[in-house]
């Protein structure tokens, strides 16, 4: 069994969050009087939900942007932030620097019945992933693509190229050669492991601990090897 | 209908542009009526690898833009009547290219020819992707070293998810040429070997193209390899290479260069 020695952690870990985008639409008051009849309907719809509203529809020289924001919040709507909206509109500011607009739309919920869970970020390349929580991917992941999966596992069956990213929110399995990064426990999750029957990646990290292939033993490269968390310290290990 | 044919590799200088000259003549040698197209808008070479540089007059963006028709952009080639070039703008871009008059020209010329052979420009940009979205078969194009290795690798990514065939589910046909190889280096370790080449990209061996100064003789003299010197070591590769696009089982060998007896008496004491 080989492992690293210690040395200062610095943890860095990606998180995404699901934000429901609003957009009013003009005119405004009408837009409310829907909004509540919804709210009506759905009263507990918007609780603890982070909202971004998305103003990129009113027309720039529409009154009262702010104060239309303040109605919203006292219909206990939490606003993370705007997009869309435009710099001149009077007491914008105060509701932080507005976010650029998203080049992808996001996905229409049904009110509701939403189901916020379902926010798993789609892979570029084709998967397949059952009702258990495992995405199984049965190609090479190639450079420059990035597959990701918060709710479960990813088991590759070819291998990761160089430059190509592997992210779960639990263990990651590659059955080829692991060329590119792969990075397990991605929403805090300190058990989760990495195996590869070939190591050659250019990072492993779990739950924000991470190597790059300077700090790994020379004992392991190459190998078929699995990582794992012992404290706040990865240990690699050859398979055999 | 013919079959749309892609020569690309995202590194650039790999032999994108010999190769597609290559081909495209090997192909039409064999009798099949074959196009070539460059797609390198703003950089264009095809037509000087083809010897055809002085007889532009229309090129791919004239047509796209609806300015000529097709039958007068495209260029007979004067020493194989089945081949012939769609040569690029040297001074527009890439940005002069849309996507419908792209896929209009392409499905004008699948009606035509047998081959339309498409020339990537290297990147992994706009001119790139149009080059491959309406391809049927990939070829990519990489010399044995990890820089390549990876670009290609990338390209390889993109053409199973930016080409109009990805979009519809179905599977484009990808082939590796291995272009500038040196049996010699590879040996003494000085150059990835093709097996270590074909394990990293996955995807099947089209062909092994040997170094050779032939294939910069024939480019100074406008020519494909393939027409320019048929008998020479990089051309049988390529001649081996169209007869496997188009179907048939060969085995896939390293052609050496033909040498007499002196000049196998001292490559052997060099080596």
């Amino acid at each position: 069994m080989t492992s690293s020695e210690t040395k200062p952690l610095i943890r860095l870990r990606g998180r995404s969050i699901m934000a429901l985008v609003l957009a009013p639409e003009i005119p405004l008051d009408g837009w409310l009087n829907a909004l509540d009849a919804q709210m009506e309907r759905s009263p507990n719809f918007f609780d603890a939900r982070p909202v971004v509203v998305d103003l990129g529809a009113i027309p720039r020289e529409q009154p009262g942007i702010a104060r239309f924001l303040q109605l919203l919040e006292q219909r206990g709507i939490r606003i993370i932030g705007t997009e869309g909206a435009h710099p001149s509109w009077e007491g914008i500011e105060a509701w932080g620097r507005p976010l650029p607009v998203s080049a992808k739309p996001g996905r229409e919920i049904e009110a509701p019945v939403a189901h916020p869970g379902k926010s798993v970020p789609q892979p570029e390349v084709a998967a397949t992933g059952g009702e258990s929580n495992t995405l199984i991917i049965d190609q090479p992941v190639r450079s420059g693509q990035s597959v990701v999966f918060e709710r479960g596992d990813i088991t590759v069956l070819g291998s990761v190229a160089s430059g190509a990213e592997v992210m779960a929110g639990g263990s990651v399995h590659v059955y080829g050669t692991l060329r590119g990064r792969a990075i397990a426990g991605l929403s805090g999750h300190a058990g989760a492991r990495i195996f590869c029957s070939k190591l050659q990646a250019e990072l492993l990290a779990i739950d924000g601990v991470y190597q790059t292939a300077d700090d790994m033993p020379a004992k392991v490269l190459g190998k078929p090897v699995q990582a794992w968390l012992d404290g706040e310290q990865m240990k690699i290990s050859v398979l055999d | 209908m013919g079959k749309v044919l892609v020569v690309t590799s995202g590194k650039g200088g790999v032999g994108k542009t010999t190769s597609t000259a290559a081909l495209g003549a090997a192909l039409a040698r064999g009798g099949e009526n074959v196009v070539v197209i460059d797609f390198d808008v703003g950089l264009r070479n095809l037509d000087l690898v083809m010897g055809a540089e002085r007889r532009v007059v229309f090129d791919l963006i004239n047509v796209v833009q609806g300015d000529a028709k097709l039958a007068q952009a495209l260029i007979r080639d004067k020493r194989i009547d089945t081949l012939s070039l769609l040569p690029a703008s040297q001074t527009r871009d890439k940005d002069a290219l849309t996507t419908e008059g792209v896929d209009k020209v392409i499905a004008e010329l699948k009606e035509k020819f047998d081959w339309v052979i498409c020339d990537s420009p290297a990147g992994i940009e706009r001119g790139a992707l149009l080059a491959m979205r309406n391809a049927d078969v990939a070829v990519v194009v990489t010399n044995p070293e990890v820089s390549s290795v990876r670009d290609s690798d990338r390209i390889i990514g993109m053409l199973d998810s930016k080409t109009l065939r990805a979009e519809r589910g179905e599977r484009i046909d990808k082939h590796l040429l291995v272009t500038r190889y040196d049996a010699g280096r590879a040996a003494r370790n000085e150059m990835l070997k093709v097996e270590d080449v074909l394990e990293i990209l996955s995807i099947p061996l089209l062909g092994i193209i040997p170094e050779s100064e032939e294939v910069l003789k024939a480019s100074n003299v406008g020519s494909p390899v393939t027409l320019n010197n048929p008998n020479s070591a990089p051309s049988r590769a390529y001649f081996d290479a169209a007869k496997r696009l188009r179907g048939e089982a060969v085995d896939v060998v390293i052609p050496l260069e033909r040498t007499g007896f002196i000049g196998r008496l001292f490559g052997r004491r060099v080596a």
